[in-house]
Protein backbone atom coordinates (compact mmCIF):
# COMPACT_ATOMS: atom_id res chain seq x y z
CA UNK A 1 0.00 0.00 0.00
CA UNK A 2 1.96 2.99 -1.26
CA UNK A 3 1.25 6.58 -0.31
CA UNK A 4 1.23 9.45 -2.73
CA UNK A 5 0.03 13.00 -2.90
CA UNK A 6 -2.40 13.61 -5.71
CA UNK A 7 -1.44 16.39 -8.05
CA UNK A 8 -3.23 19.62 -7.33
CA UNK A 9 -4.57 18.62 -3.90
CA UNK A 10 -2.97 18.45 -0.53
CA UNK A 11 -4.73 15.22 0.35
CA UNK A 12 -2.53 12.19 0.34
CA UNK A 13 -3.78 9.07 -1.42
CA UNK A 14 -3.01 5.41 -0.92
CA UNK A 15 -2.67 2.61 -3.44
CA UNK A 16 -4.89 -0.14 -2.09
CA UNK A 17 -5.39 -3.67 -3.39
CA UNK A 18 -8.99 -4.79 -2.90
CA UNK A 19 -9.97 -8.43 -3.50
CA UNK A 20 -13.61 -8.25 -4.50
CA UNK A 21 -15.56 -11.30 -5.67
CA UNK A 22 -12.29 -13.03 -6.48
CA UNK A 23 -11.02 -10.16 -8.66
CA UNK A 24 -8.16 -7.87 -7.65
CA UNK A 25 -8.83 -4.14 -7.95
CA UNK A 26 -5.88 -1.77 -7.62
CA UNK A 27 -7.36 1.53 -6.50
CA UNK A 28 -5.86 4.86 -5.46
CA UNK A 29 -7.90 6.55 -2.75
CA UNK A 30 -7.58 8.98 0.13
CA UNK A 31 -7.64 7.29 3.56
CA UNK A 32 -11.09 8.67 4.24
CA UNK A 33 -12.64 6.82 1.27
CA UNK A 34 -15.33 4.57 2.74
CA UNK A 35 -15.28 0.99 1.50
CA UNK A 36 -18.84 1.48 0.23
CA UNK A 37 -17.73 4.41 -1.94
CA UNK A 38 -14.59 2.62 -3.14
CA UNK A 39 -16.69 -0.36 -4.24
CA UNK A 40 -19.15 1.84 -6.07
CA UNK A 41 -16.89 4.49 -7.54
CA UNK A 42 -13.45 2.92 -7.88
CA UNK A 43 -14.49 -0.69 -8.58
CA UNK A 44 -17.68 0.19 -10.43
CA UNK A 45 -19.68 -2.28 -8.34
CA UNK A 46 -22.83 -0.26 -7.79
CA UNK A 47 -24.83 -3.18 -6.42
CA UNK A 48 -23.72 -2.15 -2.94
CA UNK A 49 -26.19 0.55 -1.95
CA UNK A 50 -25.68 3.43 0.44
CA UNK A 51 -28.63 4.53 2.55
CA UNK A 52 -27.81 6.10 5.89
CA UNK A 53 -24.02 6.03 5.87
CA UNK A 54 -23.85 5.54 9.61
CA UNK A 55 -24.38 1.86 10.13
CA UNK A 56 -28.11 1.76 10.75
CA UNK A 57 -29.88 0.73 7.54
CA UNK A 58 -27.77 -2.21 6.32
CA UNK A 59 -28.09 -1.45 2.60
CA UNK A 60 -24.30 -1.33 2.25
CA UNK A 61 -23.67 -4.72 3.89
CA UNK A 62 -20.96 -6.79 2.18
CA UNK A 63 -19.10 -9.90 3.29
CA UNK A 64 -15.58 -9.32 4.59
CA UNK A 65 -13.78 -12.64 4.94
CA UNK A 66 -17.20 -14.28 4.85
CA UNK A 67 -18.85 -12.19 7.57
CA UNK A 68 -21.48 -9.51 6.95
CA UNK A 69 -20.05 -6.06 7.66
CA UNK A 70 -21.25 -2.49 7.03
CA UNK A 71 -19.09 -1.20 4.17
CA UNK A 72 -20.02 2.38 5.11
CA UNK A 73 -18.27 1.88 8.47
CA UNK A 74 -14.99 0.67 7.04
CA UNK A 75 -12.30 2.64 5.26
CA UNK A 76 -11.13 1.10 1.99
CA UNK A 77 -7.52 1.27 3.23
CA UNK A 78 -8.39 -1.02 6.14
CA UNK A 79 -9.84 -3.61 3.79
CA UNK A 80 -6.55 -4.39 2.05
CA UNK A 81 -5.79 -8.06 2.68
CA UNK A 82 -9.43 -9.11 3.17
CA UNK A 83 -11.66 -11.03 0.77
CA UNK A 84 -14.73 -8.96 0.01
CA UNK A 85 -17.95 -10.32 -1.46
CA UNK A 86 -20.58 -7.94 -2.78
CA UNK A 87 -24.03 -8.75 -4.13
CA UNK A 88 -22.43 -9.06 -7.58
CA UNK A 89 -20.42 -12.00 -6.27
CA UNK A 90 -23.26 -14.03 -4.78
CA UNK A 91 -24.46 -15.88 -7.89
CA UNK A 92 -23.34 -19.47 -8.47
CA UNK A 93 -20.26 -20.01 -10.64
CA UNK A 94 -22.52 -20.86 -13.60
CA UNK A 95 -24.29 -17.52 -13.23
CA UNK A 96 -27.52 -18.93 -11.76
CA UNK A 97 -29.04 -17.34 -8.67
CA UNK A 98 -27.78 -18.52 -5.30
CA UNK A 99 -30.36 -20.02 -2.90
CA UNK A 100 -30.97 -16.69 -1.18
CA UNK A 101 -31.47 -14.83 -4.44
CA UNK A 102 -33.80 -17.57 -5.64
CA UNK A 103 -35.79 -17.42 -2.44
CA UNK A 104 -36.16 -13.63 -2.52
CA UNK A 105 -37.49 -13.98 -6.05
CA UNK A 106 -39.86 -16.79 -5.20
CA UNK A 107 -41.20 -15.19 -2.03
CA UNK A 108 -41.37 -11.64 -3.35
CA UNK A 109 -38.86 -10.52 -0.76
CA UNK A 110 -38.27 -7.24 -2.57
CA UNK A 111 -40.12 -4.37 -4.11
CA UNK A 112 -37.99 -1.35 -5.03
CA UNK A 113 -34.84 -3.36 -4.37
CA UNK A 114 -32.87 -0.63 -2.66
CA UNK A 115 -32.36 -2.63 0.53
CA UNK A 116 -32.00 -5.98 -1.24
CA UNK A 117 -28.21 -6.22 -1.72
CA UNK A 118 -27.75 -5.82 2.04
CA UNK A 119 -30.34 -8.48 2.80
CA UNK A 120 -28.88 -10.92 0.27
CA UNK A 121 -25.34 -10.67 1.65
CA UNK A 122 -26.53 -10.85 5.26
CA UNK A 123 -28.75 -13.87 4.67
CA UNK A 124 -26.19 -15.68 2.49
CA UNK A 125 -23.78 -15.63 5.45
CA UNK A 126 -26.59 -16.17 7.95
CA UNK A 127 -27.85 -19.47 6.58
CA UNK A 128 -24.30 -20.72 6.22
CA UNK A 129 -23.83 -20.17 9.94
CA UNK A 130 -27.29 -21.45 10.82
CA UNK A 131 -28.62 -23.75 8.08
CA UNK A 132 -31.92 -24.46 9.92
CA UNK A 133 -33.15 -21.15 11.32
CA UNK A 134 -36.38 -21.18 13.30
CA UNK A 135 -38.92 -18.49 12.46
CA UNK A 136 -37.58 -16.42 15.35
CA UNK A 137 -33.98 -16.89 14.19
CA UNK A 138 -34.95 -15.96 10.64
CA UNK A 139 -36.40 -12.69 11.95
CA UNK A 140 -33.34 -12.09 14.09
CA UNK A 141 -31.07 -12.70 11.07
CA UNK A 142 -32.52 -9.70 9.21
CA UNK A 143 -33.29 -7.51 12.21
CA UNK A 144 -30.34 -5.24 11.49
CA UNK A 145 -31.51 -4.35 7.96
CA UNK A 146 -34.17 -1.82 7.12
CA UNK A 147 -36.67 -2.14 4.27
CA UNK A 148 -39.15 0.64 3.59
CA UNK A 149 -41.28 -1.30 1.09
CA UNK A 150 -42.05 -4.89 1.89
CA UNK A 151 -43.19 -4.87 5.50
CA UNK A 152 -40.63 -7.65 6.12
CA UNK A 153 -43.05 -10.60 6.10
CA UNK A 154 -41.93 -11.86 2.71
CA UNK A 155 -38.31 -11.21 3.57
CA UNK A 156 -38.56 -13.46 6.62
CA UNK A 157 -40.24 -16.08 4.46
CA UNK A 158 -37.44 -15.76 1.95
CA UNK A 159 -34.91 -16.44 4.70
CA UNK A 160 -36.68 -19.65 5.65
CA UNK A 161 -37.09 -20.64 2.03
CA UNK A 162 -33.43 -19.87 1.25
CA UNK A 163 -32.34 -22.18 4.06
CA UNK A 164 -34.59 -24.90 2.62
CA UNK A 165 -33.16 -24.53 -0.86
CA UNK A 166 -29.59 -24.46 0.46
CA UNK A 167 -30.22 -27.64 2.48
CA UNK A 168 -31.54 -29.32 -0.63
CA UNK A 169 -35.00 -30.12 0.77
CA UNK A 170 -36.93 -28.27 -1.87
CA UNK A 171 -40.60 -29.12 -1.33
CA UNK A 172 -42.32 -28.57 -4.68
CA UNK A 173 -42.23 -24.75 -5.03
CA UNK A 174 -41.54 -24.19 -8.67
CA UNK A 175 -40.38 -20.58 -8.83
CA UNK A 176 -43.40 -18.52 -9.80
CA UNK A 177 -42.22 -16.48 -12.69
CA UNK A 178 -45.29 -14.41 -13.28
CA UNK A 179 -45.74 -10.79 -12.49
CA UNK A 180 -48.67 -11.34 -10.18
CA UNK A 181 -47.77 -9.07 -7.33
CA UNK A 182 -47.02 -11.86 -4.92
CA UNK A 183 -50.49 -12.83 -3.79
CA UNK A 184 -51.28 -15.34 -6.50
CA UNK A 185 -47.81 -16.78 -6.50
CA UNK A 186 -47.75 -17.25 -2.78
CA UNK A 187 -50.95 -19.23 -2.65
CA UNK A 188 -49.41 -22.35 -4.17
CA UNK A 189 -49.17 -25.60 -2.29
CA UNK A 190 -45.79 -24.75 -0.91
CA UNK A 191 -44.49 -24.57 2.63
CA UNK A 192 -43.76 -20.95 1.90
CA UNK A 193 -47.35 -20.12 1.15
CA UNK A 194 -48.94 -21.75 4.14
CA UNK A 195 -48.81 -19.01 6.75
CA UNK A 196 -49.17 -16.34 4.18
CA UNK A 197 -52.65 -14.92 4.54
CA UNK A 198 -52.17 -12.37 7.27
CA UNK A 199 -48.92 -11.12 5.90
CA UNK A 200 -49.77 -10.60 2.27
CA UNK A 201 -52.74 -8.53 3.27
CA UNK A 202 -50.36 -6.43 5.32
CA UNK A 203 -52.22 -7.27 8.53
CA UNK A 204 -49.59 -9.59 9.93
CA UNK A 205 -47.48 -8.79 13.00
CA UNK B 1 -21.72 13.04 4.93
CA UNK B 2 -18.11 12.01 4.49
CA UNK B 3 -15.29 12.17 7.02
CA UNK B 4 -12.79 15.03 6.82
CA UNK B 5 -9.31 14.27 5.47
CA UNK B 6 -6.85 12.59 7.81
CA UNK B 7 -3.45 10.95 7.75
CA UNK B 8 -3.42 7.21 8.07
CA UNK B 9 -0.98 4.90 9.82
CA UNK B 10 -1.18 1.14 9.65
CA UNK B 11 1.31 -0.05 12.28
CA UNK B 12 2.41 -3.67 12.37
CA UNK B 13 3.65 -3.71 15.95
CA UNK B 14 2.31 -2.29 19.18
CA UNK B 15 5.45 -0.16 19.55
CA UNK B 16 4.82 1.43 16.16
CA UNK B 17 1.20 2.09 17.13
CA UNK B 18 2.21 3.81 20.38
CA UNK B 19 4.82 5.83 18.52
CA UNK B 20 2.33 6.92 15.86
CA UNK B 21 -0.18 7.99 18.55
CA UNK B 22 2.54 10.00 20.26
CA UNK B 23 3.49 11.69 17.00
CA UNK B 24 0.35 13.80 16.80
CA UNK B 25 -1.79 15.43 19.51
CA UNK B 26 -4.91 14.74 17.48
CA UNK B 27 -4.31 11.06 16.68
CA UNK B 28 -6.96 8.41 17.30
CA UNK B 29 -6.97 4.62 17.41
CA UNK B 30 -9.21 2.92 14.85
CA UNK B 31 -10.40 -0.52 15.99
CA UNK B 32 -13.72 -1.83 14.66
CA UNK B 33 -14.77 1.65 13.62
CA UNK B 34 -18.40 1.00 14.60
CA UNK B 35 -18.46 4.08 16.81
CA UNK B 36 -15.60 6.13 15.41
CA UNK B 37 -16.49 5.99 11.70
CA UNK B 38 -20.10 7.17 12.12
CA UNK B 39 -18.84 9.98 14.37
CA UNK B 40 -16.38 10.95 11.64
CA UNK B 41 -18.97 10.69 8.88
CA UNK B 42 -21.28 12.95 10.86
CA UNK B 43 -18.25 15.19 11.46
CA UNK B 44 -18.67 15.02 15.20
CA UNK B 45 -15.07 13.79 15.22
CA UNK B 46 -12.28 14.89 12.89
CA UNK B 47 -9.00 13.32 13.99
CA UNK B 48 -5.88 14.44 12.11
CA UNK B 49 -4.27 11.00 12.22
CA UNK B 50 -5.91 7.59 12.31
CA UNK B 51 -3.83 4.77 13.78
CA UNK B 52 -5.41 1.60 12.41
CA UNK B 53 -4.68 -1.22 14.88
CA UNK B 54 -6.59 -3.86 12.93
CA UNK B 55 -3.43 -5.43 11.58
CA UNK B 56 -1.52 -5.79 14.85
CA UNK B 57 -0.68 -9.42 15.60
CA UNK B 58 -1.73 -11.34 18.71
CA UNK B 59 -4.58 -9.17 19.94
CA UNK B 60 -7.61 -11.18 18.86
CA UNK B 61 -7.66 -13.69 21.73
CA UNK B 62 -10.68 -14.64 23.84
CA UNK B 63 -9.64 -16.85 26.76
CA UNK B 64 -11.27 -17.97 29.99
CA UNK B 65 -9.89 -19.72 33.06
CA UNK B 66 -10.82 -20.05 36.73
CA UNK B 67 -9.89 -16.42 37.42
CA UNK B 68 -11.95 -14.89 34.62
CA UNK B 69 -12.25 -13.90 31.00
CA UNK B 70 -9.57 -12.11 28.97
CA UNK B 71 -10.51 -10.37 25.73
CA UNK B 72 -7.91 -9.02 23.30
CA UNK B 73 -8.32 -5.62 21.66
CA UNK B 74 -9.07 -7.13 18.25
CA UNK B 75 -11.59 -9.73 19.41
CA UNK B 76 -14.87 -8.74 17.80
CA UNK B 77 -18.08 -8.72 19.87
CA UNK B 78 -19.19 -11.70 17.76
CA UNK B 79 -16.10 -13.75 18.69
CA UNK B 80 -16.65 -13.12 22.39
CA UNK B 81 -20.35 -13.90 22.16
CA UNK B 82 -19.59 -17.19 20.36
CA UNK B 83 -17.28 -18.42 23.12
CA UNK B 84 -18.78 -21.18 25.28
CA UNK B 85 -15.93 -20.73 27.77
CA UNK B 86 -16.82 -17.09 28.31
CA UNK B 87 -20.46 -18.02 28.84
CA UNK B 88 -19.48 -20.61 31.43
CA UNK B 89 -16.92 -18.57 33.37
CA UNK B 90 -18.73 -15.21 33.36
CA UNK B 91 -22.22 -15.52 31.87
CA UNK B 92 -22.98 -11.81 32.32
CA UNK B 93 -20.49 -10.96 29.56
CA UNK B 94 -22.44 -13.09 27.08
CA UNK B 95 -25.86 -11.97 28.33
CA UNK B 96 -24.91 -8.33 27.86
CA UNK B 97 -23.17 -8.80 24.51
CA UNK B 98 -26.28 -10.31 22.99
CA UNK B 99 -27.81 -6.85 23.48
CA UNK B 100 -24.99 -4.93 21.80
CA UNK B 101 -26.28 -3.72 18.43
CA UNK B 102 -26.99 -6.23 15.62
CA UNK B 103 -24.94 -9.25 14.58
CA UNK B 104 -23.49 -7.35 11.58
CA UNK B 105 -22.20 -4.57 13.84
CA UNK B 106 -20.89 -7.19 16.28
CA UNK B 107 -18.89 -8.81 13.48
CA UNK B 108 -16.69 -5.74 13.28
CA UNK B 109 -17.01 -3.83 16.58
CA UNK B 110 -14.56 -4.83 19.31
CA UNK B 111 -15.48 -5.39 22.95
CA UNK B 112 -12.37 -3.56 24.14
CA UNK B 113 -13.17 -0.64 21.80
CA UNK B 114 -16.62 -0.42 23.33
CA UNK B 115 -15.15 -0.47 26.85
CA UNK B 116 -12.71 2.39 26.23
CA UNK B 117 -15.23 4.38 24.16
CA UNK B 118 -16.98 4.79 27.54
CA UNK B 119 -20.49 5.43 26.30
CA UNK B 120 -22.98 5.40 29.19
CA UNK B 121 -25.53 3.92 26.78
CA UNK B 122 -23.28 0.96 25.98
CA UNK B 123 -23.54 -2.40 27.69
CA UNK B 124 -19.93 -3.43 28.21
CA UNK B 125 -18.60 -0.42 30.17
CA UNK B 126 -21.33 -0.94 32.74
CA UNK B 127 -20.71 -4.68 32.92
CA UNK B 128 -16.97 -4.13 33.38
CA UNK B 129 -17.70 -1.77 36.23
CA UNK B 130 -20.32 -3.98 37.87
CA UNK B 131 -18.02 -6.99 37.80
CA UNK B 132 -14.97 -5.03 38.95
CA UNK B 133 -12.98 -5.78 35.80
CA UNK B 134 -10.02 -3.95 34.34
CA UNK B 135 -8.25 -2.99 31.12
CA UNK B 136 -4.57 -3.40 30.29
CA UNK B 137 -3.08 -0.59 28.25
CA UNK B 138 0.31 -0.06 26.61
CA UNK B 139 1.79 3.39 26.04
CA UNK B 140 5.14 5.15 25.97
CA UNK B 141 5.29 4.62 29.73
CA UNK B 142 4.94 0.84 29.36
CA UNK B 143 2.07 -1.45 30.28
CA UNK B 144 -0.38 -0.79 33.12
CA UNK B 145 -3.69 -2.09 34.40
CA UNK B 146 -6.59 0.33 34.86
CA UNK B 147 -9.45 -0.87 37.06
CA UNK B 148 -12.98 -0.11 35.89
CA UNK B 149 -13.41 2.33 38.79
CA UNK B 150 -10.48 4.39 37.55
CA UNK B 151 -11.34 4.01 33.88
CA UNK B 152 -14.55 6.02 33.64
CA UNK B 153 -13.89 9.64 34.49
CA UNK B 154 -16.60 11.55 32.63
CA UNK B 155 -19.25 11.04 29.94
CA UNK B 156 -17.55 9.45 26.89
CA UNK B 157 -14.18 9.90 28.57
CA UNK B 158 -11.81 7.24 29.81
CA UNK B 159 -8.58 7.70 31.72
CA UNK B 160 -6.38 6.31 28.92
CA UNK B 161 -3.47 8.57 28.08
CA UNK B 162 -3.38 9.97 24.56
CA UNK B 163 -0.69 7.57 23.38
CA UNK B 164 -2.05 4.46 25.10
CA UNK B 165 -3.55 1.49 23.28
CA UNK B 166 -5.90 -0.75 25.25
CA UNK B 167 -4.70 -4.30 24.63
CA UNK B 168 -6.89 -6.49 26.82
CA UNK B 169 -9.98 -6.40 29.01
CA UNK B 170 -10.41 -8.65 32.03
CA UNK B 171 -13.74 -9.72 33.55
CA UNK B 172 -13.51 -11.71 36.84
CA UNK B 173 -15.18 -15.13 36.92
CA UNK B 174 -18.57 -15.58 38.54
CA UNK B 175 -17.94 -16.94 42.07
CA UNK B 176 -19.75 -20.09 43.23
CA UNK B 177 -23.09 -19.28 44.85
CA UNK B 178 -23.54 -16.10 42.81
CA UNK B 179 -25.94 -15.42 39.99
CA UNK B 180 -26.26 -12.77 37.30
CA UNK B 181 -28.99 -11.32 35.11
CA UNK B 182 -29.32 -8.62 32.46
CA UNK B 183 -32.32 -6.82 30.97
CA UNK B 184 -32.76 -3.78 28.84
CA UNK B 185 -35.53 -1.93 27.06
CA UNK B 186 -34.90 -0.27 23.72
CA UNK B 187 -37.19 1.30 21.16
CA UNK B 188 -36.24 -1.10 18.42
CA UNK B 189 -34.50 -4.46 18.44
CA UNK B 190 -30.72 -3.90 18.48
CA UNK B 191 -30.90 -0.20 19.28
CA UNK B 192 -29.09 1.41 22.14
CA UNK B 193 -31.22 0.90 25.24
CA UNK B 194 -33.33 3.56 26.95
CA UNK B 195 -32.47 1.77 30.18
CA UNK B 196 -30.54 -1.39 30.94
CA UNK B 197 -29.87 -3.07 34.27
CA UNK B 198 -27.61 -5.95 35.27
CA UNK B 199 -27.35 -7.59 38.69
CA UNK B 200 -24.95 -9.84 40.57
CA UNK B 201 -26.48 -11.56 43.58
CA UNK B 202 -24.70 -13.86 46.06
CA UNK B 203 -26.75 -16.33 48.08
CA UNK B 204 -25.66 -18.34 51.10
CA UNK B 205 -27.96 -20.76 52.97
CA UNK B 206 -30.94 -19.21 51.22
CA UNK B 207 -30.08 -15.66 52.25
CA UNK B 208 -28.87 -12.89 49.97
CA UNK B 209 -25.41 -11.94 51.23
CA UNK B 210 -24.60 -9.42 48.53
CA UNK B 211 -26.48 -7.69 45.71
CA UNK B 212 -25.19 -5.12 43.28
CA UNK B 213 -26.84 -3.64 40.21
CA UNK B 214 -25.39 -1.72 37.27
CA UNK B 215 -27.29 0.82 35.15
CA UNK B 216 -26.70 1.87 31.57
CA UNK B 217 -28.32 4.69 29.67
CA UNK B 218 -29.91 6.11 32.82
CA UNK B 219 -27.28 8.63 33.93
CA UNK B 220 -24.52 10.08 31.76
CA UNK B 221 -21.94 7.63 33.11
CA UNK B 222 -22.41 3.91 33.82
CA UNK B 223 -23.46 3.57 37.45
CA UNK B 224 -23.18 0.70 39.96
CA UNK B 225 -25.28 0.60 43.13
CA UNK B 226 -24.93 -1.71 46.15
CA UNK B 227 -28.37 -3.01 47.11
CA UNK B 228 -27.38 -5.55 49.77
CA UNK B 229 -28.71 -3.56 52.72
CA UNK B 230 -31.90 -2.53 50.94
CA UNK B 231 -32.77 -6.17 50.25
CA UNK B 232 -32.10 -7.20 53.84
CA UNK B 233 -31.32 -10.79 52.86
CA UNK B 234 -34.37 -11.62 50.78
CA UNK B 235 -35.94 -10.92 47.41
CA UNK B 236 -39.59 -10.83 48.43
CA UNK B 237 -41.85 -8.11 47.07
CA UNK B 238 -41.20 -5.64 49.86
CA UNK B 239 -37.44 -6.15 49.63
CA UNK B 240 -37.50 -5.62 45.86
CA UNK B 241 -39.51 -2.42 46.26
CA UNK B 242 -37.00 -1.14 48.82
CA UNK B 243 -34.11 -2.02 46.51
CA UNK B 244 -35.68 -0.24 43.55
CA UNK B 245 -36.16 2.91 45.63
CA UNK B 246 -32.62 2.68 46.99
CA UNK B 247 -31.26 2.35 43.47
CA UNK B 248 -33.24 5.30 42.20
CA UNK B 249 -31.97 7.47 45.02
CA UNK B 250 -28.46 7.05 43.61
CA UNK B 251 -29.32 7.56 39.95
CA UNK B 252 -29.84 10.75 38.04
CA UNK B 253 -32.08 9.79 35.12
CA UNK B 254 -31.72 12.10 32.14
CA UNK B 255 -34.13 13.22 29.45
CA UNK B 256 -33.18 12.91 25.79
CA UNK B 257 -34.99 12.39 22.49
CA UNK B 258 -35.42 8.67 23.24
CA UNK B 259 -37.04 8.89 26.68
CA UNK B 260 -37.96 11.29 29.46
CA UNK B 261 -36.24 11.19 32.84
CA UNK B 262 -39.49 10.02 34.44
CA UNK B 263 -39.84 7.12 32.02
CA UNK B 264 -36.20 6.14 32.56
CA UNK B 265 -36.78 6.19 36.33
CA UNK B 266 -39.79 3.93 35.87
CA UNK B 267 -37.82 1.51 33.71
CA UNK B 268 -34.94 1.48 36.20
CA UNK B 269 -37.32 0.54 39.02
CA UNK B 270 -39.09 -2.22 37.11
CA UNK B 271 -35.91 -3.68 35.67
CA UNK B 272 -34.15 -3.57 39.04
CA UNK B 273 -36.78 -5.84 40.54
CA UNK B 274 -36.67 -8.16 37.53
CA UNK B 275 -32.90 -8.62 37.39
CA UNK B 276 -32.55 -9.04 41.15
CA UNK B 277 -35.13 -11.81 41.04
CA UNK B 278 -33.53 -13.46 38.03
CA UNK B 279 -29.98 -13.20 39.43
CA UNK B 280 -31.22 -14.66 42.73
CA UNK B 281 -32.77 -17.60 40.86
CA UNK B 282 -29.58 -18.04 38.87
CA UNK B 283 -27.49 -18.06 42.07
CA UNK B 284 -29.61 -20.86 43.48
CA UNK B 285 -29.16 -22.95 40.34
CA UNK B 286 -25.39 -22.46 40.39
C1 LIG C 1 -26.03 0.86 14.24
C2 LIG C 1 -25.18 0.68 15.46
C3 LIG C 1 -25.74 0.26 16.64
C4 LIG C 1 -24.97 0.09 17.77
N1 LIG C 1 -25.58 -0.32 18.92
C5 LIG C 1 -24.84 -0.49 20.03
C6 LIG C 1 -25.44 -0.93 21.24
O1 LIG C 1 -26.66 -1.19 21.32
N2 LIG C 1 -24.64 -1.06 22.33
C7 LIG C 1 -23.28 -0.79 22.28
O2 LIG C 1 -22.60 -0.94 23.29
N3 LIG C 1 -22.69 -0.40 21.16
C8 LIG C 1 -23.42 -0.24 20.03
N4 LIG C 1 -22.79 0.17 18.89
C9 LIG C 1 -21.33 0.48 18.93
C10 LIG C 1 -20.46 -0.76 18.83
O3 LIG C 1 -20.63 -1.59 19.93
C11 LIG C 1 -18.97 -0.40 18.71
O4 LIG C 1 -18.37 -1.54 18.22
C12 LIG C 1 -18.21 -0.07 19.95
O5 LIG C 1 -18.83 0.95 20.65
C13 LIG C 1 -16.81 0.44 19.66
O6 LIG C 1 -15.94 -0.57 19.26
P1 LIG C 1 -15.09 -0.41 17.92
O7 LIG C 1 -14.10 -1.51 17.94
O8 LIG C 1 -15.98 -0.33 16.78
O9 LIG C 1 -14.30 0.96 18.20
P2 LIG C 1 -13.99 2.20 17.24
O10 LIG C 1 -15.22 2.75 16.67
O11 LIG C 1 -12.88 1.85 16.34
O12 LIG C 1 -13.41 3.19 18.35
C14 LIG C 1 -14.24 3.82 19.31
C15 LIG C 1 -13.40 4.73 20.20
O13 LIG C 1 -12.55 3.96 21.05
C16 LIG C 1 -11.17 4.20 20.76
N5 LIG C 1 -10.53 2.87 20.76
C17 LIG C 1 -11.02 1.72 20.21
N6 LIG C 1 -10.20 0.68 20.46
C18 LIG C 1 -9.17 1.17 21.19
C19 LIG C 1 -8.02 0.58 21.77
N7 LIG C 1 -7.76 -0.73 21.66
N8 LIG C 1 -7.17 1.38 22.46
C20 LIG C 1 -7.41 2.71 22.60
N9 LIG C 1 -8.50 3.33 22.09
C21 LIG C 1 -9.38 2.56 21.38
C22 LIG C 1 -11.14 4.88 19.41
O14 LIG C 1 -10.03 5.73 19.29
C23 LIG C 1 -12.45 5.63 19.41
O15 LIG C 1 -12.32 6.83 20.12
C24 LIG C 1 -23.55 0.35 17.73
C25 LIG C 1 -22.97 0.76 16.55
C26 LIG C 1 -23.76 0.95 15.42
C27 LIG C 1 -23.11 1.41 14.15
S1 LIG D 1 -25.45 2.83 4.35
FE1 LIG D 1 -24.26 1.56 5.60
S2 LIG D 1 -25.68 0.95 7.07
FE2 LIG D 1 -26.81 2.41 5.97
S1 LIG E 1 -37.63 -3.27 -1.24
FE1 LIG E 1 -37.69 -1.11 -1.17
S2 LIG E 1 -36.57 -0.71 0.63
FE2 LIG E 1 -36.73 -2.83 0.68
Amino acid sequence: MAENTAAGTAERTHDVRLEVNGVTHEVTVPARRLLSDALRHECGLTGTHVGCEHGVCGACTVLVDGRPVRSCLMFAVTAQGSEITTVEGLAEPDGSLNPVQQAFRECHGLQCGFCTPGFLTTVTAGIKENPCPTHEEAREMVAGNLCRCTGYQNIVKAVERAAEIARGDTPSAPAPDGDDGGLEAATGETEVARDDDASTTGLGA
Amino acid sequence: MKPTAFDYARPETLEEAVQALGSHPDAKVLAGGQSLVPLMSMRLAAPALIVDINHLPGLDHVTADASGVRIGALARHADVLASADVRRVQPLVSLALANVAHPTIRNRGTTVGSIVHADAAAEMPMVLQLLGGSVDVVGSGGRRTITADELYVAPLESSLAHDEVAVEAFFPALPAGSGVAFEEISRRHGDYAMCGVAAVVAVEDGRVTSARAGYLSVSDVPTVVDLTDALGGSVDEAALARAAEAALAQLEPETDIHATAAYRAHLAKVLTARVLTAAHDHAREE
